[in-house]
C-alpha cells in the first residue's frame, strides 16, 4: 500500500536536507528517505525527476468564506484550490459568520474540511466576544474544546488598550499565541490606499503608515508587559518590520508574516483605480516592498502567507473605494514566493522553510517537515515550469487577483495529504 | 500594472474626458481654441449650434449639484442634443440596483454620452471602463479625484487674461486635500508649462507628497501669495469643521481668507478666481469677490463655452462630417 516518490530533489529545511533523495510513504507517514526499506511495496510511484519535493505549504491566513459567505467560496472549493497551490495546512481567522467565538463553529469548520479532504484546516478563535473588543471570548474553551491553535481579533483591532492588555494577559495564562492585525482604526478610518503620492494623485482616502506603526508600538509595549506569545499578521511597512525586528532582538516572543502580494506590488500598481489592488493593509511603496523582501531573506519575517480572500465578481465591480479589499491568493502563493529567488536574497531551502516549517512552528503544529515518521503532507513542484495566471484555470471560487496575465515560474504537480494524492496537475 | 489611458480611442482621439492628467498641451490648446468659437455663439441672438442634433446625453448625478448640472444641460441643449437628467440617490444604488445594472439600462435607451458626477474617486473611470463602445463619458467630478471640465474652464479664463502660461505664478488656496478641482487644475497648469504653481493651506488640508504633482507648498498665505498672477480660492466645505482639520471658520478666515490686504501682496494685475459657490467671509471677503480683480462670474460664463467644446469634440469623433458642414 506504499507510495514511492522517486528521483526528486528533496528539500526539508527542518532536517537540513537539500539533496536528491527518494521518499517512501506508508499509512500516511514518511517511512524512509533515500533507500527503499525492506518489504516496502510501492503501489504508486511518482516520478519527480527535475522536481522539488518539500513539505506541504502551511498558510497562516486564508479565508474560506464558509460559514457565512458561500457566494464567495466554500470550504470545499477553497481547500481544493489550496491543494492545487501545494498548500496542505490552512489557518482560518475567526471572522466567519457566525464568528469563531464558540467551540462549535471551530469544530464545524474543521469537520467540513475533514470531509472535503483536500487540506488540514486549523482555526484561530476570537479574542473578544463577537470580535467587538469589549468582553473576552472563552479562549480556554476555544482552545481545549474547539481545538483553536491561537486567538485573534481578526481585522477588528481592540481599541481599548486596557481590554487589549487583559486579553493578552489571559491568553498568556492559557498559553495561547495571539495573532495581531496592527491597525490604529482612528488613523486608518475611511482609507482605502496607502497615504502617499498615489492616494494624493487619485484623490483616494489614505491609510498612513502610522496606522500600522502606532498599533505595532502599542502592541509591543503590551507584549513586553504581559509576556504573551504574539504573532503580527500581514505587515506592510518597513518601519513596522524594523520595530518588531528590534523587539525580537531584545528577546520578545514575537514573530511576523507578510502576504505574498506585498512582496511584488506597490501602490503604483493601482494605476487608474485597479480595484484588484485594493487590499488591507494597503500596498505601500517600493521602499516598503524592498524592506519586506529583505526581512523575509534575513528571517525576521519568518513566514509568507497567502492572506487569501476570495470574492464574487461584484465585490470588485465598483469604484475603487467602494470595492471589497482582498486577493484570491492560494494558487499564486508558491510561485510569488519563488520570485524572491530571482534577486538571490536567500536560498530555496530558506524560502521553503518560510512556507512550511516556520509557519507550522508559529501555529505550534508538528507539521512542515519530512523526517522519518512525519505526516506525509507533501508538495511536489516543477521549479522551471512557466505558466500564466488565468481566471478560467483557477480552482478558487474567487477569481479576484491582480496577477491575471502574469507569467509565473514554478508549478505544483502533486500535492499529498496524509500520504494521499489530493492534487495532480495535468501533464503540460 | 498601469493600463493604457482609456480617455483616447484607437486613433488617439478623445473618447472620454475623465481627467486632465496625462493629456497633451496641444490637446488642451485645441479645446481652449475650440471653446473660443462657442464663446462667440453664446453671444449671438440665436444661441444654438446643430453639432449634436440627434444625440442623447444623460446627466448622471449621484451627488447633488445644481450649478454644474445646469451648465452641462445648457451646453448640451445649445449643441442641439437631447438631454435627460437623472439624479440618483446614493442609497438607491447601495441597496438594490448596482451601478452597472443602471448603466446597462441607460445604454439600452440609446444614449450617446454620460455626464457623471459621483462622490467616489474613480467613479468616472469605472463607468468609462464598463460602458458600451459607442458611449462617451465626461467626468463632472468624482470624489476628491478630478473635475476636468472645471479645470479647462479655469484655463480658458486664465488665458483670456494672461495669454502666456509659461510666465505665470498661480496660487491655489484652501482645502487642497479634498479638492478635485485643485487636482485637475494642477495637472493642467503643469501641462501648459506654468513654472510656479503654489498650493497654500494649513498642513491638515494639504495632501502628503503633493509636491510630486508639480507644486510648491506654502502654509503661510502671505508668503504664498507674493507676486502671484492668478489666485484661485477653493471652497471650504462646512463639514470640514466637524473633524480635527480646522478649529473654526473664523480662524480659517483670519489665516487664509482672501482680504484686500492679502490680495495686495499679489501682482497689481492679479486675477482672483473661485470655482463656486463662494462662502463669503469664510474663504473670501466680499469686497474681493465683487471687486475689480475678481473673474468669478466670467468663469461661470466661460464654463458654458468650454463644456460645449468638450462635448462637441468628444461626440464629434463619430460625426466629423457634420462639424465640417
Amino acid at each position: 500500500m506504499g507510495l514511492h516518490i522517486k528521483n526528486g530533489h528533496l528539500i526539508d529545511p527542518a532536517n537540513e536536507v537539500d539533496s536528491k533523495a527518494d521518499l517512501f510513504i506508508e499509512n500516511g507517514q514518511v517511512v524512509a528517505i533515500g533507500n527503499q526499506p525492506e518489504g516496502f511495496n510501492a503501489e504508486t510511484v511518482i516520478d519527480a525527476a527535475g522536481q522539488i519535493v518539500c513539505p506541504g505549504l502551511v498558510d497562516l491566513s486564508a479565508r474560506l468564506r464558509e460559514p457565512g459567505q458561500e457566494h464567495k467560496g466554500t470550504i470545499e472549493s477553497e481547500t481544493r484550490a489550496a491543494a492545487a497551490g501545494g498548500i496542505t495546512t490552512l489557518c482560518v481567522p475567526p471572522d466567519t459568520d457566525p464568528i469563531i467565538d464558540t467551540p462549535a463553529i471551530s469544530k464545524l469548520i474543521r469537520n467540513r474540511a475533514r470531509i472535503a479532504g483536500f487540506a488540514n484546516v486549523v482555526t484561530l478563535g476570537a479574542l473578544t466576544h463577537q470580535l467587538q473588543g469589549e468582553h473576552l471570548a472563552e479562549m480556554s474553551e476555544l482552545q481545549t474544546v474547539g481545538g483553536c491553535v491561537g486567538i485573534s481579533n481578526a481585522l477588528n483591532p481592540v481599541k481599548n488598550t486596557l481590554i487589549m492588555r487583559r486579553a493578552m494577559e489571559y491568553a498568556a495564562s492559557c498559553g495561547l499565541t495571539i495573532f495581531l492585525h496592527a491597525d490604529d482604526t482612528g488613523l486608518s478610518a475611511g482609507g482605502c490606499a496607502h497615504e502617499g503620492m498615489i492616494s494624493t494623485r487619485l484623490g483616494l482616502a489614505g491609510i498612513p503608515e502610522s496606522a500600522e506603526t502606532v498599533a505595532v508600538a502599542r502592541e509591543l509595549m503590551l507584549i513586553e508587559q504581559t509576556g504573551v506569545r504574539a504573532h503580527f499578521c500581514h505587515l506592510s511597512s518597513a518601519h513596522s518590520i524594523k520595530m518588531i525586528a528590534r523587539a525580537q532582538h531584545d528577546g520578545l516572543p514575537v514573530t511576523m508574516d507578510v502576504a505574498a502580494h506585498q512582496l511584488h506590488l506597490t501602490d503604483m500598481d493601482i494605476g487608474f483605480f485597479n480595484s484588484q489592488c485594493h487590499v488591507l493593509p494597503p500596498l505601500r511603496t517600493q521602499r516598503d516592498k524592498d524592506a519586506l523582501s529583505k526581512a523575509v531573506a534575513q528571517g525576521c519575517i519568518s513566514a509568507i502567507c497567502s492572506d487569501h480572500q476570495p470574492h464574487d465578481a461584484d465585490a470588485k465591480l465598483a469604484p475603487f473605494g467602494e470595492t471589497e479589499p482582498g486577493i484570491s491568493a492560494l494558487e499564486t502563493l508558491l510561485p510569488l514566493a519563488l520570485r524572491l529567488l530571482d534577486d538571490k536574497l536567500l536560498s530555496l531551502s530558506d524560502l521553503i522553510s518560510r512556507l512550511t516549517t516556520q509557519p507550522a512552528q508559529i501555529l505550534g503544529l508538528n507539521l512542515g517537515h519530512l523526517g522519518q515518521g512525519a505526516k506525509a503532507d507533501i508538495c511536489i513542484f516543477d521549479p522551471e515550469q512557466h505558466w500564466n495566471v488565468a481566471p478560467e484555470n483557477m480552482l478558487s471560487q474567487g477569481k479576484n487577483t491582480p496577477f491575471i496575465g502574469w507569467e509565473m515560474k514554478g508549478k505544483v504537480t502533486h500535492t499529498l495529504l496524509n500520504g494521499q494524492i489530493v492534487y495532480q496537475a495535468d501533464k503540460p | 500594472m498601469i493600463r493604457k489611458d482609456i480617455q483616447f480611442d484607437k486613433k488617439g482621439r478623445l473618447r472620454h474626458f475623465l481627467t486632465t492628467e496625462g493629456i497633451s498641451r496641444p490637446l488642451i490648446t485645441d479645446i481652449l481654441d475650440y471653446a473660443e468659437n462657442f464663446a462667440s455663439v453664446v453671444n449671438k441672438p440665436v444661441k444654438k449650434a446643430p453639432l449634436l442634433r440627434g444625440k442623447t446625453i444623460a446627466n448622471l448625478f449621484f451627488e447633488a449639484s445644481t450649478r454644474t448640472r445646469t451648465t452641462f444641460e445648457l451646453a448640451a441643449k445649445r449643441l442641439s442634443a437631447d438631454v435627460i437628467n437623472i439624479n440618483i440617490q446614493t442609497s438607491a444604488t447601495k441597496k438594490g440596483e448596482s451601478l452597472l445594472d443602471m448603466l446597462r439600462n441607460l445604454e439600452a435607451m440609446h444614449t450617446d454620452m454620460f455626464i457623471v458626477r459621483h462622490m467616489t474617486s474613480g467613479a468616472a473611470h469605472f463607468i468609462a471602463e464598463h460602458v458600451a463602445p459607442h458611449i462617451s463619458v465626461i467626468n463632472a467630478g468624482d470624489g476628491s479625484h478630478a473635475h476636468p471640465t472645471q479645470a479647462m474652464l479655469d484655463m480658458f479664463t486664465i488665458r483670456r487674461h494672461k495669454p502666456d502660461f509659461t510666465a505665470l505664478r498661480v496660487a491655489i488656496v484652501g482645502d487642497i486635500m479634498h479638492s478635485r478641482v485643485a487636482r485637475s487644475q494642477i495637472h493642467a497648469l503643469n501641462i501648459l508649462g506654468v513654472p510656479d504653481v503654489r498650493v497654500i493651506g494649513p498642513h491638515t488640508l494639504i495632501p502628503p507628497h503633493v509636491e510630486n504633482m508639480g507644486v510648491h507648498v506654502f502654509h503661510q498665505v502671505e508668503q504664498g501669495l507674493r507676486d502671484a498672477d492668478v489666485i484661485i480660492m477653493l471652497r471650504l466645505q462646512r463639514e470640514r469643521m466637524q473633524g480635527a482639520l480646522l478649529p473654526s471658520e473664523a480662524e480659517y478666515f483670519a489665516n487664509y481668507g482672501l482680504t484686500p490686504d492679502k490680495l495686495a501682496l499679489a501682482k497689481p494685475d492679479a486675477i482672483v478666481m473661485h470655482p463656486g459657490p463662494i462662502n463669503r467671509g469664510v474663504e473670501i471677503d466680499s469686497t474681493v469677490a465683487d471687486g475689480p480683480q475678481s473673474v468669478i462670474l466670467e468663469q461661470v460664463t466661460n464654463g458654458l463655452a468650454v463644456r460645449m467644446a468638450i462635448m462637441a469634440m468628444v461626440l464629434g469623433r463619430t460625426s466629423d462630417e457634420e462639424v465640417a458642414s
